[in-house]
């Protein structure tokens, strides 16, 4: 009967340690006084890109399977997509820092054109399934990824405004 | 040991007792409640209502929108009155739809919604709702559920028999409970008989719904106090009922009753048409208020109106009769064939239901029985088709299933009876819980009722449910009207005081119902249709800011150079375009209300600091998991300060 009590106790002892032990890993990472600062934010803040590495190969989920684009831009949807961008997008997407969202410069090298356009189109799933569309909404404050209800061809429009940026910078 | 093992049956089996006993009382207080009533109201979560019923809201000047079997009340739509839940009536933009030549009224007495039809079958596209206090109609659309229209009658006082639509739209209609002088003037009151005026107005509809006074008919000063259209053969006709055709100007609760019938009035409004088209009638001064919201520019805009035309019924040969109908009575029920119309009686245990063919006999026979004021009096017994005996006590409002079937409240002895059509015998009654007034079939006033439900809605409550203190919410009932006898399924307490409903198939709707304003359409004169464009501009000591929100920031979000004295403009640009994605503002200390703006919509409220210093503004809609974090400061300088205009986000300026 003791003895069941002991176990008891150091179990409970054992859940309320591991809550303590949560919380202090939180502080950790994000609040720090005066002149302090988080190692995982600075570490964002000047390499200036999104984690998740490069991967090309990863399509996303949603309903682009897959594209094959020619070698040259097309001007003309590039700017359509500029336009785009700048009202749907800019809120919360810079093209040369880090924002809401992750930075865009560079984005068409690290991820798949058919990727984007899934994350454009589908976020809903996205964030909730793709591992780094995961990564990303942990890296982004839980900021979710917001759809804006464009049409395929306008993320298409979008992908050619980021490669044509990409190619030029 | 024993006696304690007895002692605890015995209080166990009291338990048994006392609760058998708690559940007889409740019983009776249920009626006749089936026992699979729960089972039959329940929609699983998840699940979507079979209707949508429209609950006007009375007092609040609102609507109510519910879902039907289950009672969930879906959204509140405000109306006639300042709704600082979404800033309607506060807003810059909506402003505009509480104004009237009285100038801007914030509260209504909202009355009887009734849903567009075509061949009178309902469509679905607009519901309409009367106020009757300060005479307007208010037309909202159901694929935004917005009020986009409202109209003030003018020369009218007590908009009650409304708003009732014709079985195509032409029409809705106002008339006057409160009968006046025609126009207003000054005179002693006791000089009313003979000199005021009850004006029947009718407002034509056009294709997208907007509303413009047609005519106004001028009618003799009684109180006319609802109405309906004709419907199939009586289609073109309207019929309103009257009471205090004695004229009585005070102590109308003993006086207005003197006369053992007053009349329905039946108006002949395809006649009138034809003679006003032709160029009859009188152009008159009147001034009254119209009101329209337009969705591009998602602003309303109110325009006064200075003349209306007005026809003498006399003058219109044919257009309009009296048909004799006994005890004061109130509702003025079509059923939905257009050849029965029954005037409730609403101080006699009876219904005298008329008959359209044989009032167009009387006519052509002009079976008259005198005149009033140079209309026409058919005689009673040419019309009559059948009276309705020992209904029950106080009848109201007559709703119909479609199955030959009539429904009718009776407010004095609190009950619903279903009778039948044409052999007047009465089939079932069932208690309301407690003094019903109004019923709704969904339906139950066109050609084509959907008479599975009907609702009651009661004006008192008590002890229905748990008490809340001495004001409470009214009640409604939901009945199955699809059996023999109506059984009763549902208690659900409705928002203010109901008086009618109207109910429609979900699916006539549902697929329409808009999710979000489209950022390309939106032409609102101070949107920021994306973050570079959101900027501040002064103007004198007004201050107007191009603002934009998106999950979870405010562009700018930080504001500087306002002075103590300047009235700012907060325009508020949601640029979201995902559905049920609203954020909202709330500035500290302002005079207004919130803003609660969907995606893609602009909303204007005003904000005139006071005092110096850095103030806080915020997002009131729990928008993502960085919700708290949505929020912003705006510096308020001295009058004489020169701080100038600057507006960041992120420390940057914006352009």
């Amino acid at each position: 009967m003791k003895f069941t009590l002991k176990i008891g106790l150091a179990i409970a002892f054992i859940f309320s340690f591991a809550a303590c032990g949560n919380s202090e890993k939180d502080k950790d990472e994000d609040i720090r006084l005066e002149g302090y600062s988080s190692k995982a934010k600075k570490e964002n803040v000047e390499t200036g890109k999104a984690s998740g590495g490069n991967d090309l190969s990863n399509k996303g989920i949603g309903p682009i399977k897959s594209m094959a684009l020619p070698e040259s831009i097309d001007a003309e949807m590039a700017n359509r997509g500029a336009d785009i961008f700048k009202k749907m997008c800019s809120a919360c997407h810079k093209m040369d820092k880090k924002f809401v969202g992750p930075e865009i410069a560079g984005v068409t090298e690290r991820r798949s054109p058919e990727w984007i356009m899934n994350m454009i189109l589908n976020p809903e799933e996205m964030i909730k399934k793709d591992p780094i569309a995961k990564k990303l909404l942990i890296e982004s404050n839980m900021a979710v990824m917001a759809n804006q209800g464009l049409e395929e061809d306008e993320a298409r429009a979008i992908v050619e405004y980021f490669r044509q940026y990409d190619k030029e910078n | 040991m024993k006696n304690i093992i007895k002692i605890t049956v015995l209080g166990i089996l009291g338990l048994f007792l006392q609760s058998c006993g708690n559940d007889g009382s409740s019983g009776s207080k249920s009626g006749a409640i089936t026992s699979n009533a729960a089972e039959r109201v329940y929609v699983a979560p998840g699940e979507h209502d079979e209707y949508y019923a429209f609950l006007s809201g009375g007092y609040s000047g609102n609507l109510t929108v519910y879902g039907l079997p289950s009672g969930r009340l879906l959204k509140e739509i405000p109306v006639f009155s300042q709704f600082p839940t979404n800033g309607y009536g506060y807003s810059e933009e909506t402003v505009p739809m509480l104004n009237t030549s009285f100038g801007f009224v914030p509260w209504g007495d909202a009355h009887h919604p009734d849903i567009s039809q075509t061949e009178g079958e309902l469509d679905g596209r607009w519901i309409f709702i009367n106020e009757n206090n300060t005479p307007r109609i208010a037309r909202i659309s159901l694929e935004t559920f917005e009020t986009e229209e409202i109209i003030e009658i003018p020369h009218s006082a007590g908009n009650h028999s409304s708003s009732f639509i014709t079985e195509n739209t032409e029409y809705v209609v106002a008339g006057t409970r409160f009968s006046v002088p025609y126009p207003q003037e000054d005179m002693a009151i006791d000089q009313m008989k003979g000199n005021f005026k009850g004006p029947l107005t009718f407002i034509a509809i056009d294709d997208n719904g907007r509303m413009n006074i047609d005519f106004q008919l001028k009618m003799p000063g009684f109180n006319y106090d609802l109405s309906h259209p004709g419907r199939g053969d009586s289609h073109g006709w309207f019929f309103f009922t009257t009471y205090n055709t004695e004229e009585a100007h005070t102590m109308q609760e003993v006086n207005a009753s003197q006369n053992d019938k007053d009349f329905i009035a039946a108006v002949n409004w395809k006649k009138i048409q034809e003679y006003v088209k032709n160029g009859g009638g009188e152009e008159i001064d009147a001034e009254y208020a119209h009101n329209v919201f337009d969705h591009s520019t998602q602003t309303a805009t109110t325009t006064m109106e200075k003349k209306v035309l007005t026809v003498d019924p006399r003058e219109v040969e044919g257009a309009v009769y009296f048909m004799p109908t006994p005890k004061s009575p109130h509702g003025c029920d079509v059923d939905p064939s257009g050849e029965y119309i029954v005037g409730n009686g609403k101080l006699s245990t009876d219904l005298t239901v008329h008959s359209f063919s044989k009032m167009l006999k009387a006519i052509e026979n002009e079976d008259f029985d005198g005149d009033a004021y140079g209309i026409p009096v058919l005689n009673f017994d040419s019309t009559l088709a059948g009276t309705v005996k020992e209904g029950g006590l106080g009848p109201l409002h007559t709703e119909f299933d479609g199955k030959g079937n009539a429904y009718t409240t009776f407010f004095i002895s609190s009950e619903v009876v279903k009778w039948k059509l044409g052999t007047w015998e009465v089939l079932d009654r069932q208690p309301s819980y407690y003094s019903v007034g109004h019923l709704m079939i969904p339906g139950g006033n066109s050609r084509e009722p959907y008479g599975k439900y009907m609702i009651s809605m009661n004006k008192i409550t008590k002890d229905r449910y748990l008490p809340t203190g001495p004001e409470l919410e009214h009640s409604a009932q939901l009945y199955d009207i699809s059996g023999e006898k109506m059984e009763l399924l549902l208690d659900f307490p409705t928002h203010g005081e109901p008086h009618y409903a109207a109910g429609i198939p979900a699916e006539k709707i549902k697929s329409k119902s808009k999710k979000i304003y489209r950022l390309d359409e939106n032409k609102h004169e101070y949107a920021a249709i994306s973050e570079s464009e959101t900027k501040m501009v002064r103007e004198g000591n007004e201050v107007h800011v191009y603002m934009t929100t998106v999950r979870s920031h405010f562009s700018p979000d930080n504001l500087e150079g306002i002075k103590v004295g300047d009235k700012v403009f907060f325009h508020v640009t949601n640029l979201e375009q995902d559905f049920d994605v609203p954020h909202g503002f709330a500035m500290i200390g302002a005079n207004t209300s919130e803003l609660l703006i969907m995606p893609g919509q602009t909303k204007t409220i005003t904000w005139e600091p006071e005092k110096e210093g850095v103030w806080p503004f915020y997002c009131t809609d729990f928008c993502s998991a960085l919700h708290q974090e949505m929020q912003g400061y705006v510096r308020v300088s001295g009058k004489n300060s020169n701080v100038p205009l600057k507006w960041t986000l992120d420390d940057e300026e914006i352009n």
